[in-house]
């Protein structure tokens, strides 16, 4: 049985904050594959723009995913002005996604469920932890959630519905703590069994190097500009253990320990 | 009419390939193609830039789209011949049943050699040997860009290579065809064309450059003109085969390389955008000859009307 390049419908489609999307795609193929960490590719159709955009899963239902995405370019531009009932091309879900348990050869102390987990994201990092968060709760883990953002905080209301503890940050101070979530986290130490990231690599490295002083793993989700999105091109790529891995079918989730931060 | 009565065999150099569709180099990859189609369907496959020794390739950003076409500057990453020769190969000689061409990358005339001498037992059906690629420092393009050097080459690799040697040209050079005529007299078995033109974008926003080379290869639909110009140059300056490239999207497109003189094509760009792009388009090109009773690629060629 081959892969294929499936499609979906729009659901909704709304704006959520400043330049920033929420679509809820109707699609069966998609939603049954999926899993927290993983993304899709979704076409644009304006011919010009050629190549499929990677954007993570937000949320993952029975028959259909949502999507949380910025407009950044010509592509995400398109995508913003989808009504309800737009059909669309987009990939299954790619990438190998958060690992759920903790991993055997991490000699972590508290493998196994009922873990306290903290999920840190930064801006267009938050989405992915949602699905997450998601999953973590269900299987019994405590997760506290720090997320942080420029100016304008978004998908807190998703997060508060799923029962975690959550604190958020906002450079400017116009919401919650001032300051970044490394910030946040200097400023409260906490005794975590476990951490799962995602957000800007400035910010992963920091907590990689954070946890590593501390013993305790954590799980990073890469962002890198992406060519074709299935592992052909080479085009996105992030140094792991000495050597360059792809971000789409290796990642994007790695160990912090494990990338090459300096690279 | 069935696609069985259609005869879609090319010859390059006397290795013959079921239908003239090929995937470009750099932009294939078998366990992940391979996981969209039956790789076997292809004529050949041209696999990714294989050098004497493991090259780490570019830092990142190394794509950026633009109009119309990509950039790219992955910088020929690759985990060096005998790696390639140990694993990827046995892989792919497994997975497909079809034609094998290795490209083949270095630095050096000597790089070049090495390469091809290792290849000497391995099963593999044709090399492409890559004088044309803008990413790398030393090499590539500086044999591509100057026609003594890339005699030079072509007579050298020539005297190692068991397999016949297809030259892969760079449009980035005044006249192609001083290139493809320099590199025939050398006894070059066939030549492919075009590898990408040297492109540069600029973020607006963030006042760099979209790529950490600051320059890349520009390839997709937007540089199909060209390419189309440089086949129909080059198959009125030379007698060998053609392998064609640059810009196909559709079995029409495959039609209009064929028509300027090419005997084969590769598909690229539109791979990575539709990883099943290269079924899709020989599919159309089976539509495109059914439609016009073409019973083979030749009869495509010579339908040709030169005014």
């Amino acid at each position: 049985m081959y892969k294929q390049i499936t499609d979906g419908r729009v659901i909704s489609n709304q704006k959520i904050a400043e330049g920033i999307y929420k679509m809820n795609i109707y699609s069966l193929v998609a939603a049954q594959k999926a899993a927290p960490g993983q993304f899709i590719t979704l076409y644009p159709k304006a011919r010009h723009t050629l190549l499929p955009r990677p954007i993570s899963l937000c949320a993952i239902a029975e028959e259909s995913i949502t999507l949380v995405y910025g407009i950044v370019g010509a592509g995400t531009m398109e995508f913003s002005g989808y009504n309800q009932g737009e059909t669309l091309r987009l990939s299954i879900p790619q990438g190998n996604g958060f690992d759920l348990d903790c991993d055997d050869d991490l000699n972590n102390a508290h493998c196994g469920k009922g873990r306290q987990v903290t999920l840190v994201g930064g801006g267009l990092g938050v989405p992915p932890l949602v699905a997450l968060a998601e999953q973590l709760t269900k299987q019994g883990d405590r997760v506290r959630v720090i997320v942080g953002f420029r100016e304008e905080p978004y998908l807190l209301e998703d997060l508060i519905t799923l029962g975690v503890d959550l604190r958020v940050t906002t450079d400017s101070g116009r919401f919650g703590f001032k300051g970044t979530v490394m910030d946040y986290i200097r400023a409260y130490p906490l005794n975590q069994d476990y951490y799962y990231a995602c957000g800007p690599k400035a910010m992963l490295r920091e907590l990689s190097v954070y946890c590593s002083e501390r013993g305790v793993a954590v799980q990073v989700s890469i962002e890198e500009r992406m060519g074709c999105g299935y592992g052909a091109c080479l085009g996105c790529v992030c140094k792991v253990q000495g050597s360059y891995k792809k971000v789409c079918t290796d990642g994007p989730v790695f160990l912090g320990k494990d990338v090459d931060w300096y690279a | 009419m069935h696609e069985k009565e259609l005869d879609l065999r090319v010859s390059i150099a006397g290795v013959i390939l079921k239908n003239p569709i090929t995937t470009a180099s750099g932009t294939f990859s078998a366990k992940e193609s391979g996981s969209f189609y039956d790789l076997s369907e292809l004529g050949a496959i041209i696999t990714k830039g294989v050098s004497n020794e493991a090259w780490e390739g570019n830092k990142t950003p190394r794509i950026a789209e633009t109009y119309g076409g990509m950039l790219n500057a992955v910088g020929l990453q690759n985990p060096g011949v005998d790696s390639f020769i140990l694993q990827e190969l046995p892989y792919l000689i497994e997975a497909a049943d079809t034609k094998i061409i290795v490209n083949v990358a270095g630095k050096t005339v000597e790089d070049y050699c090495s390469v091809v001498e290792k290849l000497w037992d391995a099963k593999v059906d044709l090399l492409e040997i890559n004088i044309s690629c803008p990413n790398i420092k030393c090499g590539g393009i500086s044999f591509g860009t100057n026609p003594h050097l890339a005699a030079e080459i072509t007579k050298e690799v020539k005297k190692k290579a068991r397999q016949p040697i297809i030259i892969k040209l760079t449009p980035n050079v005044t006249d192609i065809t001083e290139i493809a005529k320099a590199v025939e007299a050398e006894g070059a078995d066939a030549v492919s064309l075009i590898n990408t033109l040297m492109g540069m974008k600029i973020d607006v926003h963030s006042r760099k450059p979209s790529l950490w080379h600051k320059t890349g290869g520009l390839s997709g639909p937007a540089i199909k003109p060209v390419a189309v110009r440089m086949v129909y140059q080059v198959r009125r300056a030379v007698g060998i085969p053609i392998i064609g490239l640059g810009g196909i999207m559709t079995g029409e497109d495959v039609v209009e390389f064929i028509m300027a003189g090419a005997d084969a094509v590769s598909i690229g760009t539109a791979a990575l955008i539709d990883p099943r792009a290269p079924i899709r388009i020989k599919n159309e090109l089976i539509a495109y000859m059914e439609r016009y009773h073409l019973k083979s690629i030749k009869e495509i060629q010579d339908g040709f009307i030169d005014l």
